[in-house]
């Protein structure tokens, strides 16, 4: 392919001028004259019948325009419909928009109010009078799936939403033959990706064209317009979501949620515009958790320390619902548990459960977190019980670069998991050479009472472009640039900047004279948006399929107009030139007018530079990477203080390794958060304790360890023109993992529950003490 | 989170915030720097009918030096308490104390009345007056009263404030020269409400033995806790490893930490256990140097 060099280097970020200007556009920023506002009532209660709603007081409050509930929404509407790992059985536990008999969360809307003011909603929310009539609650899984539980969802009849199982090789025989078998309950704790900006909409019907309006769409708006249209029983034409600047997904902003129903059906009903932000206390009880996931899951290994089998059994808690996710999260637990080693016989057992807490999702490396967490510690306590180093461990029993491409035995939603390339031991070299194992080994003896100090190693196989195809378009403009028409959507990764590069790249127009156009659907005809670490590697693969297109058509037009041969030109800065023969050149500003209706048309040309592609690849990709942590622990306190960090990752090709470097830093301070603060906990009758950011502690500045990253291209992928594997979610993937085998080399303990938290850090010094 | 319709006062002078004091204390809250008040109001946890916003009263914003104590007007910034290098020399633990409050946002904004009236165990403030001796200055059209930490602090969240009295001034009383002092709390992240916190002063006489020990706990009970005993038991003692882990000890004989999702009960024990050990080796450190 073309090179000009502007992939692979850290151009500044387009987005950066209108953020650190504050010009940016939130979603709460748009501004419509007689905009409405909505408060959405939540149950109070963890799973009650709701047995009456009383709305006059409140329909009579001050400036309340509205009041509705369940018995207001459309006859026959649907419930929320998954969007990709759907499952049959699973669409019994879905959720509608608004409660209708019985509440299964506490935080579950049940009512929203419409008022002139944000105050006046609040106001008026607190008159709605909701009789509940409470249920009993369950709340961990392996209560839920027990003999008696209460049933969160009484017609399916069991608390079992869906699972599956992937086997192979005589799993029960390996086990009972093996030298060494590892066993444990491994326990991941809730927690979520709570983004900066909270989510919001603003949604209007267009006086002029009668297109319902919603501002506010993230991750996935062309998505989310075919389930809003189809909810509402309108054509896809008449809806349109436009996404603004975003302050942040991780995977949970931008699904489909009861409010992105609830607030266009508003806007629709009361023929004004309503607005609705979601305030913290809200997010963080209605927003979809993740991570919950508790593993039986056990290790079998023969005398020489090579890996025979791999078994668990787990349960993700999905909480009251199943939403759009389906089975995402622990199918790729399934999927990906394997991570970067061989193992001749594997069992994984797949349960999705309910229970009475805030339904569950998507979190930056979903599923994978919790799987890395789960396999990198059952290593570490083997390699402890054979007195093996644990990095001599794993070096065993890596798959081989000769190996690929390879068959890991596992699918993702029945797709066959196949790494595409990879040289996994040599990036283990690299990284520990870059950790500087060894000075850290010296460190560690030069702790000081009571304080101890640890490190600790994991390895990961992750997983990019899930939703193997996207759409781009891109044209030449009237002032002799390139616009790039993305179906990709920005939640703050730099978008932009990224789809820039690989246009300057396959056009060979300048970096500055492009610009990017996403997220828009009526602007953007198509596109499958930002998850899944995609939107590099299949939004840009689009991008970079389409400004091929367009280089050729540039060319030819160039050629005739300057009668040279299309070859013996090329694309340079603001122009088409000659080669060796630079003054003889055409702008492309020119060759805009010169492809103008009025020009072509006559000799039968296609009127306007444009050209648009799909990208469609044969499968994901699968980049690779290895953090390493060093920790030092105060067994007093219990405080664990991140000394050192490295993390390794091989991405193929890295587009701009400025911005990779912060999707890894930042990764990793969520994934310390995951390891050692954040806790979704809940009391016994099903109430978010931790419902605020006093009791939900995020990661700081002050926290978050300073992290050395080492990026590598030794492997890209033959799966996309660019050779590229996506970069999102490497830093978040093995966090916990890392964190917690370094926890356990500085205590000589076995922690087998995250978060670390002070109180169970001491437990654990105190048990290794006695 | 927003919060219910109130009424709201601004009154410019303490004559006139009495006044409103006296006629609508029951119904009202004192506004100062909000750090704490208003977030329950955005959670609707309090719902008063009134605020009475002191951030105007000009005459509550002093620090003061002199006749052996340090007077604090009670709508000081800790920012300001933070800052001020008379407050440094005269009662260095405070300076180190009032850095643990909350984060650099919230000392720009919160006021050392306020956090002291607010009265959670949690704080730091109320920890260090209670370690220092303070006195609280009260006033109400009634009249004014003075009162200690023993008095003033009630239990969780509730001092023996009357509706109808504000808060005025803290007098902290100089500790005499040679004074050794620490302040050291374990919160999960900085800036956090402690898991567990202590505040000590330590002097020793000529022949390197206690002749003063104030101890006050942090998260140990409702209210900001002295340990007498413990305080008793180092008097006539040399600051050794030893003697600090025997105060230790008693210092949390009898104390129940209530315990939360951040640390249940025995842990809290354990640390307050640990930290005053902390706090006790380095007041010991500093009165020895001083000494």
């Amino acid at each position: 392919m073309a090179r000009n060099g502007v992939i692979g280097s850290s151009v500044p970020r387009k987005e950066d001028e209108s953020l650190l200007r504050g010009t940016a556009l939130f979603v709460d920023d748009v501004a419509r004259s007689g905009t409405l506002h909505a408060c959405i009532v939540r149950s109070p209660f963890a799973h009650a019948k709701v047995a009456s709603i009383e709305t006059a007081a409140a329909e009579g409050a001050p400036g309340v325009e509205a009041v509705l509930t369940a018995r207001d929404l459309p006859p026959g509407l649907r419930p929320i419909p998954m969007r990709m790992f759907t499952s049959g059985p699973l669409n019994d536990y879905l959720q509608h928009p608004l409660a209708r008999d019985v509440v299964r969360y506490s935080g579950e809307p049940v009512a929203v109010v419409v008022a002139e003011s944000r105050y006046a909603a609040e106001d008026a929310a607190d008159l709605v009078e909701v009789e509940y009539e409470p249920l009993p609650v369950v709340l961990r899984p392996d209560d839920a799936v027990a003999p008696g539980a209460p049933l969160v969802h009484e017609r399916p009849g069991s608390n079992r939403a869906g699972g599956f199982t992937i086997e192979w090789g005589d799993v029960d025989r390996v086990f009972a033959e093996a030298a060494l078998v590892v066993e444990e309950r491994i326990e991941c704790g809730r927690h979520a990706a709570v983004p900066l900006e909270t989510r919001g909409l603003v949604a209007e019907v267009d006086r002029l064209t009668g297109v319902l309006t919603v501002f506010g769409a993230a991750k996935i708006p062309h998505v989310n317009r075919r389930i809003l249209a189809s909810l509402l029983e309108l054509p896809e034409e008449r809806v349109r979501l436009v996404e603004l600047h975003v302050g942040g997904g991780f995977g949970a902003r931008g699904e489909f949620y009861p409010e992105d129903f609830l607030v266009p059906f508003c806007a629709l009903r009361l023929e004004r515009p309503v607005a609705w932000t979601e305030d913290r206390s809200e997010h963080l009880r209605a927003c979809n958790h993740s991570r919950e996931q508790v593993h039986d899951a056990a290790l079998a290994l023969d005398a020489d320390g090579r890996f025979l089998a791999l078994r668990d059994r787990f349960l993700n808690n999905t909480g009251g619902y199943v939403r759009t996710h389906g089975l995402v999260v622990p199918g790729m637990t399934a999927a990906l548990l394997p991570g970067p080693y061989r193992w001749p016989a594997y069992r994984c057992e797949v349960n999705q459960v309910v229970t009475n807490k805030t339904p569950a999702g998507t979190y930056r490396a979903p599923g994978r977190y919790e799987a890395n967490f789960v396999r990198e510690r059952l290593i570490d306590i083997a390699a402890h019980r054979l007195g093996v180093d644990p990095v001599e461990l794993r070096l065993r029993n890596l798959i081989d670069r000769s190996e690929m491409p390879y068959a890991t035995g596992t699918h993702t939603d029945g797709h066959p998991v196949v790494y595409d390339s990879g040289d996994y031991s040599r990036l283990v070299g690299l990284t520990l050479e870059r950790f500087d194992r060894t000075r850290w080994l010296a460190w560690k003896e030069e702790a000081v009472a009571p304080r101890r100090r640890g490190i600790g190693i994991a390895l990961f196989v992750e997983k990019s472009g899930i939703g193997r195809w996207d759409y781009a378009r891109v044209e030449i403009t009237s002032d002799g640039g390139a616009r790039v028409f993305s179906g990709g959507a920005s939640v703050g990764q730099g978008l932009e900047t990224v789809l820039a590069q690989i246009c300057a790249e396959g056009l060979g127009v300048e970096y500055e004279r492009i610009s990017v156009v996403h997220g828009d659907t009526a602007v953007v005809p198509d596109g499958m948006g930002a998850f899944g670490s995609r939107a590099t590697t299949l939004g840009g693969s689009a991008v970079f399929r389409s400004a091929a297109r367009l280089r050729e058509r540039v060319l030819e037009l160039a050629s005739e107009h300057l009668e040279i041969a299309a070859s013996d030109l090329i694309v340079r800065g603001d122009r088409v030139v000659a080669r060796g023969a630079e003054s003889r050149s055409v702008t492309l500003a020119e060759l805009h007018e010169l492809s103008r209706p009025a020009r072509v048309l006559d000799r039968g040309g296609e009127p306007f530079l444009s050209e648009h592609d799909y990208f469609l690849s044969e499968d994901m990709t699968f980049p690779y990477g290895v953090h390493c942590a060093a920790v030092e622990v105060d067994t007093e306190t219990g405080e664990v203080e991140l000394s050192g960090y490295t993390v390794g990752y091989d991405i193929g090709r890295a587009i701009n390794p400025v911005l990779v470097d912060g999707q890894i830093v930042g990764g990793v301070a969520q994934g310390v958060g995951g390891a050692l603060y954040e806790e979704l906990t809940y009391d016994e009758e099903g109430q978010l304790v931790a419902g605020s950011f006093m009791d939900y502690l995020l990661p700081t500045a002050g926290e978050a360890p300073p992290v050395d990253v080492l990026v590598t291209e030794d492997a890209p992928t033959p799966r996309n023109p660019l050779g590229a594997k996506g970069a999102g979610e490497g830093g978040a993937a093995a966090a916990g993992a890392a964190i917690a085998n370094a926890v356990a080399d500085a205590l000589g303990a076995e922690p087998t529950r995250l978060p670390l938290t002070p109180e169970r850090i001491v437990e654990l010094a105190r048990g290794a003490a006695g | 989170m927003k919060p219910p319709p109130f009424e709201y006062d601004d009154p410019g002078t303490v004559e006139e915030a009495l006044a409103l004091l006296a006629e609508h204390g029951d119904d009202a809250k004192v506004l100062a720097g909000g750090q704490s008040l208003v977030p329950l109001l955005n959670f609707r946890l309090a719902r008063p009918e009134r605020l009475i916003d002191v951030n105007n009263v000009g005459e509550l914003d002093y620090l003061r030096v002199g006749d052996g104590a340090l007077r604090i007007g009670a709508l000081v910034r800790h920012s300001a308490l933070e800052r001020s290098d008379e407050v440094a020399a005269a009662v260095p633990l405070l300076r180190e104390t009032v850095r643990f409050v909350g984060h650099v946002q919230i000392r720009n904004r919160g006021t050392v009345g306020g956090s002291i009236a607010h009265a959670d165990p949690a704080a730091e403030l109320p920890v260090a007056m209670a370690a220092l001796d303070a006195r609280f200055h009260v006033r109400s059209s009634r009249g004014e009263r003075v009162v200690g930490a023993d008095e003033l602090f009630v239990t969780h969240l509730t001092t023996s404030l009357e509706p109808d009295e504000l808060l005025t001034e803290i007098e902290v009383p100089l500790p005499e020269p040679g004074t050794g002092w620490a302040f050291v709390e374990f919160a999960r992240r900085h800036g956090d409400f402690a898991l567990g916190g202590v505040a000590a002063l330590l002097r020793l006489d000529d022949r390197g033995h206690c002749e003063r020990a104030a101890i006050a706990l942090l998260s140990a009970a409702p209210t900001p806790v002295r340990a007498r005993e413990a305080e008793g038991f180092l008097l006539g003692r040399p600051l050794d490893e030893q003697t600090g882990r025997e105060a230790a000890a008693l210092a949390v004989a009898d104390i129940r930490p209530s315990g939360d999702i951040h640390g249940s009960s025995e842990y809290r024990h354990g640390l307050i256990e640990a930290l005053t050990r902390r706090a006790l080796s380095a007041a010991a450190d500093r009165a020895k140097e001083a000494a």
